[in-house]
């Protein structure tokens, strides 16, 4: 069979009737020149995906995705100001499809790097000849005692992946009295997003302070003090949310109780637990034992994105073990994919790769239209083997701004349709 | 592994199949303002930005180094702009000119 003829042949068949049956076939026929795959649709994974089959579509790509559709977490905060909503935040794996990548809405549960395959949860193996693993975040439970059972019981939120608990923590948000507490506890660094906690205590201030301005903010951060953006932040606090909110730093919560959490030092009363429990990489790369430091993150080679620790397989994004002063961003996992699909593709077509180069840029809100940025470029330094800052380059926003604010929608729209459109 | 190094000088110095070696490292380079400007360097529609495929090499080139040196107001690009050299600005604007609009 001729190659085009196979393609068309398993895209007709994953389409028509269902992930497995056409994944089945492709993973017995002889694919075309190789293929990847990819666990997880989040900005790393669906980057990935689709830069591989745009850049040498030879190449069969086939995504592994357990949530039928991309819920974004930058902008998410903007969803509990009341200020946009889901949908607008929300993006489906369509886009993927007409680059030819093959979605599979389903949890890959294990890795076997020695055969190369990857397990899915309703059954069935997908052979790779490279594996992307970009797992995102998931949460240290045990760190926080009682989180666990408040947090099946609704007692307490972390709303820091984007989706049902956003919708949740916007539904408490709406319900809390006027005059009541808001509680967000941060995790110490690193953690997903470093401005994202205080983007989000400044769009609940700004809802607050229009709704029921008898309301207060509490911010319990676990670090000393705010850890991206702080003057920028701090001043916005005063100057919009004059004694709306209160931030105590070294606060790290130890423990959730009914309607209160506790630190180190003592109890803290609240209308609305806004938890953060400190972050790992996703379970899947503790499966495939890509985990490499702290029982925490992986490790990787900055010039391809491959694991230290399991030859042939990628990592991106949040779970890897962060470079120096890199931040774990929507803008930095794409730009881990488009270093790791470069890498593929001139590995699978017998070139070297060359060495990466990336920008990050992470916009924060302090107010509806008002945004703040923080941007820095990365390059491969070959004495620390790693991607370092351009000394020189980057740094923060001069000052607060609406400018800022278009800009940082236009960074949104654009990073979803450069990642899934 | 052999890895190309793109920094400095090298890219327009490479040693072997340079033109094509040249628009993949120019690719690598450019995928990575995608992020903003859009793929291929074409923005949403109605975006706030100008779209940089098709737009002439030199203008992007004059723009870039524009921003760097400080000759250009931006909220941004003053500090992206710092981080290249002159071959990969050139590099860059060489590769979003050659993308169709």
């Amino acid at each position: 069979m001729k190659r085009r003829d196979f393609l068309k042949l398993a895209s007709a068949v994953s389409a028509t009737a269902g992930s497995l049956t056409g994944l089945a076939g492709c993973a017995t026929s002889a694919p075309s020149k190789a293929r990847v795959v990819v666990i997880g649709g989040g900005f790393g994974g669906a980057t990935a995906a689709k830069y591989i089959r745009m850049w040498d579509p030879s190449i069969d790509v086939v995504l592994v995705e357990r949530e039928a559709a991309f819920v974004s977490c930058p902008i998410s905060n903007l969803v509990l100001g009341g200020f946009t909503g889901m949908e607008d935040i929300s993006r489906g794996y369509d886009g993927l499809r007409r680059h030819g990548v093959t979605v599979v809405q389903d949890e890959a549960i294990a890795v076997d790097a020695a055969k190369k395959s990857v397990r899915l949860a309703r059954g069935g193996d997908i052979a790779y000849e490279r594996l992307i693993v970009s797992p995102g975040i998931d949460f240290m439970l045990g760190e926080i005692q009682g989180y666990e059972g408040a947090m099946q019981s609704g007692a307490v939120l972390h709303a820091w992946k984007a989706g049902q608990q956003t919708v949740a923590l916007r539904q408490k948000l709406q319900q809390m009295r006027d005059g009541g507490v808001y509680l967000l506890s941060i995790p110490l660094a690193p953690y997903r997003c470093p401005p994202g906690p205080y983007e989000r205590v400044s769009m609940v201030a700004a809802y607050l302070k229009q709704a029921k301005p008898r309301s207060k903010v509490l911010v319990l951060d676990a670090n000393p003090d705010v850890t991206s953006k702080g003057p920028l932040f701090k001043r916005a606090w005063n100057e919009l949310y004059p004694g709306i909110i209160e931030y105590r730093g070294s606060a790290k919560v130890v423990a959730v109780e009914a309607g209160a959490v506790r630190t180190e030092f003592d109890s803290v009363r609240a209308d609305v637990l806004n938890v953060v429990p400190p972050h790992r990489a996703g379970d899947i790369a503790a499966k495939g034992g890509l985990i490499t430091t702290n029982n925490r993150w992986c490790d990787v080679d900055w010039r391809t994105m491959e694991s230290k620790a399991v030859k042939g397989v990628h990592v991106l994004g949040d779970a890897t073990l962060s470079a120096p002063v890199m931040p774990k961003s929507g803008s930095m996992a794409n730009n881990h994919a488009k270093i790791a699909a470069a890498a593929i593709v001139a590995q699978l077509n017998g070139r070297s790769p060359i060495l990466p180069k990336i920008i990050n840029t992470c916009y924060s809100f302090v107010s509806q239209k008002e945004a703040i940025r923080v941007s820095s470029v990365h390059e491969w330094e070959p004495e620390k083997e790693t991607l370092v800052p351009v000394k020189g380059a980057g740094g923060v926003s001069a000052a607060r701004s609406e400018a800022e604010g278009t800009f940082a929608w236009n960074w949104a729209r654009t990073i979803w349709a450069d990642s899934l459109a | 592994m052999k890895f190309i190094i793109i920094t400095g000088a090298a890219l327009m110095a490479l040693p072997f199949s340079a033109g094509a070696q040249d628009m993949v490292a120019s690719r690598n380079l450019a995928a990575a303002c995608a992020i903003c400007h859009g793929t291929h360097g074409k923005p949403a529609p109605n975006a706030p930005l100008i779209p940089l495929a098709g737009l002439p090499r030199d203008h992007i080139a004059a723009q870039m180094r524009a921003f760097r040196d400080g000759k250009r107001p931006a909220t941004v690009m003053h500090q992206i702009a710092k981080g290249y050299t002159d071959p990969q600005i050139d590099a860059m604007a060489a590769w979003f000119a050659a993308q169709k609009r």
